[in-house]
C-alpha cells in the first residue's frame, strides 16, 4: 500500500511549482481547510512501488492470455510511440481546424478504412468503448423508428448467449430486452426467433461469429425475418477479428454495428480500458450517427457537429471520444494494410482450430465438436467436474500457476463448466503447443492429485480470495493504519 | 497446423460462411506499410498541426505531467493487461485501483469512488441516472441542470438519459456574477426533482456558492450532484463538505490528474458518492479482502450491480472503462501529493489572474463577471471574438474558447485559461498579439482606391 511509505512532509519536490501562492481573493469559506490525505513519498519510492505492483499482473507482454471474446493480441509498440508524438499529445481538443488538419486526416482515413472493412455506409468514431457503441447503435434504431412515428416497438431481441452489455444497452435506450434461445448446434433457434418477432420488435442484437465461437450460418435468413417484421439488425463487433477481410457485417444485412478497436485493431486493454467503439451504419441510419464526425471536401478537413447533422442522436463525450485510441488503431491499420487484414482472420482462425483439435486429441470436450471454430472455441469440463470434482474455475486457477492467463470462464452461461478460449493470430505454434501440454498436465493432476488443482493457485501473490467478505464487509478505501 | 486440423487449405476453415457473403480484395484500403514509413507519415501529420501556445481550457487543461507517470503507466504489465477478472493474476491493477479509490475519496471528501467511467460528461449522465434511482424521497425523473454548466456536458447528458424519459430542466445564470440564478432556482422549490447539479467551478470559471446550493437541494428533497475539477479540490472545499451534509454524488473530468490534452481523450470520468448510494453506483469497484490464508488481497466487488452479472437489470451498460488513465492518475497524485496539487492549482489561479490583468489593460477588453474564479475567466472583446481568435491562431496563439455560439447573450466573449505552464513571457506574447489584432480590426482599413 502506497500510504505505508508515506511520511509527513516528504515530497517528490521536483514535480510541482517551487513557490506556493495563497489564493487570497477566494473567500475563506470556499477554500479547503485541511489537505486531502494523499501519499507523501519521494519519486523513487513511487517508482519502485508502482513497478512492483505492475509485476503482480499478467499481461500480453508477459504471458499467453487466451481470454475468450477479449482478443488479447499483441499491441505493436509503434502504435504507442507514434500516437505519443508531441504534436499529437499537446493538441487541445478545441484547437481550431487550421491547427488540426494532420489529426483530422488520420481520423477521416480511419473512418474510411472501417467503413470499407465492415461494408457499412458511414462511420462515426466517437463512442468511447464497445458498450457506448452499443448504446449509440440502439439509440439510432430508436431514433429511426421514432422518426417514422413507429412508436409501438418496445423490444430488442438478444440471444441468451449474448454479452451482458447487449441487454443492458437495450434497457439504457428505454427498451425491454427479450432473450432468444440458442439451438443445440450453436446457431440461433430460428423457430423461437419467428415466434418472438412482431410489431413490438425494434431490432435484434447479434454477435457473428457468436459468443459460442461459431459462425451463424443462417444470418441472411435471420436478417430477412427481422427486416420483414420491421425491425433492424445490430451487429456486436466483439468478434470482428474472426472475419476481418473475409465477410462484412454490411453484406450480412446488418443495419448498424460497433467495432471494438481495443480488440480487432489492437489498441491496448490498459487493465480495463480505455477502448474505442466506433459505430457504422447502413444508409437509412446515417442521419442519426453520433457527433462529432470528420468531413473532407477534397482540400480541408472539418468537424461535423449538431449543426451539420440535426437528426444525430447527439454527443456521447465532451470532445471527440478516445482520440488517442483512435490514432493507435489508425496506425495499426496502416501497418497492416489490406493484406494484413485478411491475415488477421486467417491466422486467428487457424490458431483457434489448431488449438481446439489438439485439445480434443488430448481428451478435452468441445462444446460444439461438429462445428468449425471461428477465432475462438468453447471447451466444456462437465466430465471432469462430475467425475473428478475439479471444475472450470479450478482449471483456470491452476493455469495461472503454469504462467498462462485463464481463458474466459463460465461465459456464455448456456454451456456448463465452460472455458472460452481465444488464442489470437499473434501467438506462435510453439506457444499453442505449450498450452496444450499445460492443459494435459493439469488434467493428469486432476485425475491423480485433485487437491493440487482445487487449491490452486499456489504461486501467485495471493491465493483464492474471499469474495463474499469483500462484498459484505465493504472496504473500498484506505482508512489509515490501525 | 492445417494437417493437424485435417484440412488442405486455410480457406477451408471458413467453409461455414456462405460463399455468397464473402467479400473480395478490399481495394479501398491502402496496402500495408513498414514501421519507418508509417513513422514518417505520422511525424508529418503531427508537425503540420504545429504546437501553438494554448490559452484554451473549457474542460481540458494543459498541466505538467511528471515524467515518471507515463514511463510507469506504459509498462507492458499495466498497458497490456485487461480487466482484472482473474484476481490472483491481477493484484497489481487491483491494488492500484484500490489506491486510486482511496486517493479520490480523500480528494473529494466522500465515502466511495468507482474505478472510472469514460469521461467527465458521460460520468455526469451516469450520476444523473444514479440520482434518479437513488433518491428515495423523490418519485420524479426530473433533474435541475444549470446553464452555467459546460454546454457539451449538457448535450451529452441529454443524449444519454433521454431514452429513459429523464427530464432535464435548465436553470439560468445571473448576468452580473455568472452564478446559478437563485431567483430562477427558487421557482422550482415547490416541485419534485430527483437532483440539482452544482458545478464547481462552473463553465465560466466562477466559483458557485456551493454550501447554500447543496443545502437548498436537500431542503427540497433533492440530491446534490457536484461536478468538479479534481485539481480545484486540492484548493477548494471538497464536495463531501458542502453545506450541512455534503453533496451526495460527485463526478467530473479526471484529465487534469495526469492525462495529456491529446485531442480530447482518452481521459477518464470519476464518480464518488456517499456510502448510502454505493449499490446504485455504475462501473467497477474494488474491495479489499483476504485470501484463504488470511493474507490481504484485492478483488472486484459488488459485481451484482454490473452488466456481466445482472444483464438487463444492471446499474449501467458500462464494461470497458478507462483503467490505464486511472493508472496514470494514481501515479500522478502520488508524485504530486496534496502539497504539489495545491501548488499547481494555486499557480494556475495566479497565472489566470495575471493574464486577466494583462489583457484587460488593453482598450475595450473587460471581465464579464465579477467574483472569484478558479483558473478561467470570461473576457469581453471590443472586436468579433471569432475573428480575434482566427487572427491570433494565425500567429500561433490559441486565445481561448469562443462563447458566442453557446451564450450569444454575452456578446463577443472569450473564456481564457492560463495554467501553471504559461509563464510571464507567454502571457506577454498573448497580450502583444491581441493588442495588434485589436488595433488592426478597430482601425479603418486603408483604402487603395479613393471612392469617388
Amino acid at each position: 500500500m502506497i500510504y505505508e511509505h508515506s511520511r509527513e512532509g516528504r515530497r517528490a519536490t521536483a514535480q510541482a511549482p517551487l513557490e506556493t501562492t495563497e489564493a487570497t481573493d477566494i473567500p475563506a469559506e470556499m477554500r479547503r481547510s485541511t489537505q486531502p490525505r494523499l501519499p507523501q513519498v519521494s519519486e523513487m519510492q513511487a517508482v519502485r512501488h508502482f513497478t512492483r505492483l505492475s509485476q503482480k499482473n499478467f499481461s500480453i507482454d508477459t504471458q499467453f492470455y487466451p481470454l475468450g471474446s477479449c482478443t488479447m493480441k499483441y499491441n505493436p509498440r509503434a502504435c504507442n510511440t507514434l500516437a505519443s508524438l508531441p504534436g499529437l499529445l499537446s493538441r487541445h481538443p478545441l484547437a481550431p481546424d487550421t491547427h488540426s488538419q494532420g489529426f483530422m486526416a488520420c481520423l477521416y482515413e480511419l473512418q474510411e478504412i472501417l467503413q470499407t472493412v465492415t461494408g457499412m455506409y458511414a462511420v462515426s468514431l466517437t463512442p468511447a468503448a464497445g458498450a457506448q457503441g452499443e448504446f449509440a447503435g440502439v439509440a439510432m434504431i430508436r431514433a429511426y423508428h421514432d422518426a417514422r412515428e413507429d412508436s409501438a416497438r418496445s423490444e430488442i431481441l438478444v440471444p441468451d448467449a449474448a454479452h451482458g452489455t447487449n441487454p443492458a444497452s437495450a434497457v439504457m435506450c428505454g427498451y425491454k430486452a427479450r432473450e432468444i434461445p440458442t439451438g443445440a448446434d450453436g446457431d440461433i433457434d430460428i423457430e423461437a426467433l419467428k415466434t418472438a418477432l412482431g410489431p413490438q420488435t425494434a431490432g435484434i442484437m447479434l454477435t457473428n461469429p457468436s459468443t459460442v465461437g461459431v459462425f451463424e450460418r443462417r444470418i441472411k435468413e435471420i436478417a430477412e425475418l427481422v427486416h420483414a417484421a420491421g425491425g433492424l439488425l445490430y451487429y456486436d463487433g466483439a468478434n470482428l477479428n474472426a472475419i476481418l477481410g473475409k465477410v462484412r457485417p454490411g453484406d450480412m444485412g446488418f443495419d448498424v454495428i460497433h467495432m471494438n478497436l481495443h480488440k480487432t485493431f489492437s489498441t491496448p486493454h490498459g487493465g480495463g480500458g480505455p477502448g474505442a467503439g466506433p459505430v457504422g451504419v447502413g444508409k437509412r441510419l446515417e442521419p442519426y450517427l453520433p457527433v462529432p464526425m470528420v468531413d473532407f471536401d477534397g482540400s480541408d478537413y472539418r468537424w461535423l457537429t449538431e449543426e451539420d447533422r440535426p437528426d444525430s442522436i447527439g454527443r456521447l463525450s465532451a470532445f471527440a471520444g478516445n482520440a488517442g485510441v483512435l490514432i493507435r488503431a489508425y496506425i495499426y491499420a496502416r501497418l497492416l494494410g489490406r493484406e494484413g487484414m485478411h491475415r488477421v482472420s486467417e491466422f486467428s482462425t487457424l490458431n483457434a482450430n489448431y488449438l481446439l483439435k489438439r485439445l480434443m486429441d488430448a481428451g478435452f470436450d468441445a462444446a460444439y465438436p461438429e462445428r468449425r471454430a471461428s477465432h475462438e472455441f468453447i471447451l466444456t469440463l462437465k466430465k471432469q467436474a462430475k467425475e473428478l470434482g475439479v471444475n472450470t474455475m479450478d482449471f483456470a486457477k491452476r493455469l495461472l500457476d503454469y504462467g498462462v492467463h485463464a481463458p474466459t470462464t463460465y461465459f456464455p452461461l448456456l454451456v456448463s463448466e465452460c472455458l472460452l478460449v481465444e488464442p489470437t493470430e499473434t501467438e506462435a505454434k510453439e506457444d499453442l503447443d505449450n498450452f496444450v501440454e499445460i492443459m494435459r498436465t493439469i488434467k493428469q493432476e486432476a485425475e491423480n492429485q485433485p487437491e493440487t488443482v482445487k487449491q490452486a493457485p499456489h504461486t501467485m501473490p495471493v491465493r483464492r480470495l474471499d469474495d463474499v467478505r469483500a462484498a459484505r464487509e465493504l472496504d473500498l478505501a484506505w482508512k489509515g493504519s490501525e | 497446423m492445417l494437417a493437424t486440423i485435417g484440412v488442405g487449405h486455410i480457406d477451408a476453415l471458413f467453409d461455414e460462411i456462405p460463399m455468397a457473403l464473402r467479400c473480395g480484395e478490399l481495394e479501398a484500403i491502402p496496402p500495408g506499410m513498414p514501421e519507418m514509413e508509417v513513422s514518417r507519415l505520422m511525424q508529418a501529420r503531427a508537425r503540420i498541426d504545429g504546437q501553438p501556445l494554448c490559452f484554451i481550457g473549457a474542460g481540458a487543461y494543459d498541466h505538467h505531467i511528471p515524467a515518471a507517470v507515463w514511463e510507469l503507466t506504459t509498462r507492458g504489465e499495466f498497458y497490456t493487461a485487461y480487466t482484472p477478472y482473474q484476481a490472483e493474476a491481477s493484484q497489481g491493477t487491483l491494488q492500484l485501483l484500490y489506491e486510486y479509490q482511496s486517493m479520490m475519496t480523500a480528494l473529494i471528501g466522500m465515502d466511495v469512488s468507482n474505478a472510472s467511467l469514460y469521461d467527465g460528461a458521460s460520468a455526469l449522465a451516469e450520476a444523473v441516472l444514479m440520482a434518479v434511482r437513488g433518491n428515495r424521497k423523490s418519485k420524479s425523473k426530473r433533474i435541475l441542470l444549470p446553464r452555467s454548466l459546460h454546454p457539451a456536458y449538457r448535450r451529452v447528458v441529454r443524449t444519454i438519459v433521454r431514452n429513459q424519459r429523464v427530464e432535464l430542466v435548465e436553470v439560468g445564470y445571473d448576468g452580473n456574477t455568472g452564478l446559478i440564478d437563485r431567483e430562477d432556482l427558487e421557482k422550482h422549490g415547490g416541485e419534485d426533482f430527483a437532483a440539482l447539479v452544482i458545478p464547481q467551478p462552473n463553465f465560466f470559471g466562477v466559483l458557485e456558492a456551493v454550501d447554500g446550493l447543496t443545502d437548498w437541494a436537500h431542503l427540497h428533497g433533492m440530491l446534490a450532484i457536484a461536478v468538479v475539477n479534481p485539481l480545484a479540490m486540492a484548493m477548494l472545499k471538497p464536495a463531501g463538505e458542502w453545506g450541512e451534509q455534503g453533496a451526495d454524488i460527485c463526478c467530473g473530468e479526471g484529465q487534469p490528474l495526469g492525462a495529456p490534452l491529446a485531442s480530447g481523450g482518452p481521459y477518464f470520468g470519476f464518480l464518488c458518492s456517499t456510502g448510502k448510494l454505493v449499490r446504485q453506483m455504475p462501473g467497477r469497484i474494488i474491495g479489499k479482502t483476504v485470501d484463504v490464508d488470511g493474507k490481504t488481497g484485492y478483488a472486484l466487488t459488488l459485481q451484482a450491480r454490473e452488466q456481466h452479472i445482472r444483464r438487463s437489470k444492471a446499474t449501467s451498460n458500462i464494461c470497458t472503462n478507462q483503467g490505464l488513465m486511472v493508472t496514470a492518475a494514481t501515479i500522478h497524485m502520488t508524485l504530486m501529493g496534496a502539497e504539489g496539487l495545491q501548488r499547481v492549482a494555486a499557480a494556475s489561479h495566479a497565472n489566470t489572474g495575471k493574464l486577466t490583468q494583462a489583457l484587460t489593460a488593453l482598450p475595450g477588453v473587460e471581465p464579464v463577471f465579477e467574483g472569484a474564479v478558479f483558473h478561467e475567466r470570461v473576457l469581453r472583446l471590443p472586436i468579433e471574438a471569432n475573428k480575434a481568435l482566427r487572427a491570433l491562431a494565425a500567429h500561433n496563439v490559441l486565445g481561448g474558447f469562443d462563447l458566442s455560439v453557446d451564450y450569444p447573450e454575452l456578446g463577443d466573449a472569450l473564456l481564457v485559461c492560463a495554467t501553471e505552464l504559461r509563464n510571464e513571457d507567454d502571457i506577454e506574447n498573448y497580450r502583444g498579439k491581441l493588442e495588434r489584432v485589436i488595433q488592426s480590426q478597430v482601425q479603418t482599413p486603408c483604402r487603395l482606391k479613393p471612392d469617388w
